[in-house]
């Protein structure tokens, strides 16, 4: 049985369409990963997967169950972690957690070894209120009670927005770990560079699903020949590049930018000479393989400039 | 009163605030030079925010020295307001308002008169090349389009120093760098610019960054430096090693 399927989902809100004929296949404990910016569609998704919400059209099923009709039976067999912290932050830790086990008819005993891992890291502070931890703990406690109820299914909505790089590691790091379990994982994401700690990928934007594949797949089908090149003054080096009568995309990545031409074969040479005369002494340049971010903006790149409806 | 020498756009010494017995921030010391761009890295919880909130004169420190766009932020809070533009990381534009409308607004706040209003709207959405979403309503646009507009609005009374407050979280790709070439632009023209981020490709761009772990500035450094002095290929990996180190070194659990 597969564990997520959605078929020509579409959702809209009044006049803007959340979601445009997505269709999504997710295998039994595959950690899949839903990439995209804020808007492209990804908690709508997660929520009518998640029977949250009701699509304008399309079916998804979870487990082999309908969302709409058997909502009450997908229910009890995911486990959803919002982007936003939804536990009570009033009660302990440990209140939270048998709350959420009581809720499903279950104890903190009865499925310690699923949690234990992400629960002791947490557990010295177990008579601590919720709204007093730290972000990262938060988000160990709020990831321990989604899988409470050993859920097949776990969805997160942008568990690592706003977060910090070593708590974002801490947290691929945990669902890496739920693997062995084999629990189906939906992640989002508008962090490009995670998509690499994922098995598959959608790329969404604007309500659509541009590309699945795994990462390196992904990576395989960019189609240009791709340099990475810079010279120092990186703000320069930019101006330089995008004013170049061959340029296609310029985009900076850290201290480098990466470059694409019109052309199909270029000589790197030309680019640094081109460079040079232009007054960006020495230039490096080398050919790269593209990485997820790159696939992405060479996707959109139409949808770079914003036109009014 | 006269006014300060300016030798730096932001000058810190000691500056320390404490939340009763809680050091929220432990005496950092930093000054950053007119038109530099500076990034303000940092764990959560790590009193980023909390700096920044004492730089923009709404915080008052407890004890500590400091000095923005040469005003003192203990005695001269007001005034260095009107010298400053601060971008917050709760999208703060009026959604019903089209975006020459929030310009206006933001001008007006700062007492522009309504000529300057107009010249200043049009010569930034000129520049930034945004006129054509000037009659658009806020709520229409995408967020990277959002916080574009948000940067513009901040540079509506020519401020010396911009504090950005994590302006690009959940923005595309691509308008995330096209805002970023704005933060080149205007620190080109002479605009001190403070940004925090989580995206650590972003910490790259900045000409120096420091960084916070538990209150404490444990680092000032060009990116460069940084990656050269632990022998490390990316910012990314640097912020992992100097926390994680840092945690370790000093025993602190997460609290």
């Amino acid at each position: 049985m597969t564990p997520i399927s959605a078929e020509n989902i579409v959702m809209n809100y009044g006049k803007v369409k959340a979601l445009d004929a997505v269709s999504l296949k997710v295998e039994k404990g595959e950690l899949f990963g839903l990439i995209g910016p804020d808007g492209a569609g990804k908690t709508s998704l997660i929520k009518i997967l998640g029977t949250l919400l009701l699509a304008n059209s399309g079916t998804a099923e979870i487990e082999g169950m309908d969302v709409v009709k058997q909502y009450q039976n997908i229910r009890r067999q995911i486990g959803y972690m919002p982007g936003k912290f939804s536990l009570y932050q009033d009660l302990t830790v440990e209140e939270n957690l048998n709350f959420y086990a009581s809720i499903f008819g279950t104890t903190l005993e009865e499925n310690y070894d699923l949690i234990k891992d992400i629960y002791k890291q947490i557990e010295p502070f177990k008579k601590r209120r919720a709204g007093k931890l730290s972000g990262g703990m938060k988000q160990k406690l709020a990831l321990s009670c989604a899988l409470i109820h050993k859920p097949k299914v776990l969805f997160l909505d942008e568990p690592t927005r706003g977060v910090d790089p070593v708590s974002r590691q801490d947290l691929w790091d945990m669902l890496q770990s739920l693997k062995k379990d084999n629990i189906t994982i939906l992640v989002s994401t508008a962090y490009m560079e995670e998509a690499l700690l994922c098995d598959r990928i959608s790329l969404m934007d604007h309500g659509k699903i541009l590309a699945t594949n795994s990462p390196d797949g992904l990576i395989a089908n960019f189609d240009k020949p791709l340099y990475a090149i810079r010279s120092g003054n990186s703000f320069n080096i930019i101006k330089k590049l995008k004013a170049y009568k061959h340029a296609n995309s310029v985009y900076p990545f850290g201290d480098w930018v990466h470059y694409t031409d019109k052309r199909d074969t270029i000589d790197p040479l030309e680019i640094k000479t081109y460079l040079e005369n232009n007054d960006t002494p020495n230039v490096e340049i080398k050919q790269i393989k593209a990485s997820v971010e790159d696939c992405y903006m060479s996707l959109t790149s139409k949808n770079q400039n914003y036109e009014p409806a | 009163m006269s006014q300060p020498e300016k030798t730096y756009s932001i000058s810190v010494e000691n500056l320390t605030k404490k939340f009763d017995d809680f050091v929220a921030v432990d005496k950092i010391t930093f000054n950053v030079q007119k038109g530099e761009i500076f990034g303000f890295l940092g764990a959560n919880g790590a009193g980023k925010t909390t700096a920044m909130r004492m730089l923009i004169g709404v915080l008052e420190p407890t004890s500590g020295k400091g000095q923005v766009a040469g005003y003192d932020i203990f005695k001269n809070s007001r005034k260095l307001k009107k010298h400053i533009g601060y971008m917050s990381q709760k999208f703060s534009l009026y959604d019903d308002l089209t975006a020459k409308e929030n310009m206006r607004f933001f001008g007006g706040i700062y007492g522009l008169t309504n000529k300057e209003i107009s010249s200043r709207t049009k010569e930034l959405l000129t520049h930034f090349g945004m006129e054509h979403i000037e009659k658009e309503r806020v709520s229409s646009l995408p967020l990277g389009w959002k916080q574009k507009l948000a940067f513009c609005t901040a540079l509506m009374h020519k401020p010396d120093v911009v504090f950005l407050d994590e302006p690009t979280s959940g923005v595309d790709p691509s308008i995330r760098r096209q805002f970023w070439e704005m933060i080149y632009e205007t620190a080109e023209g002479g605009v001190t610019v403070l940004v925090t981020t989580h995206n650590m490709d972003e910490a790259e761009y900045c000409h120096r960054i420091s960084m916070m772990v538990a209150g404490k500035m444990i680092t000032v450094d060009t990116p460069q430096n940084l990656k050269d002095k632990y022998k490390l290929e990316t910012m990314g990996e640097v912020f992992l090693h100097l926390a994680r180190g840092y945690e370790k070194e000093h025993a602190i659990t997460a609290s």
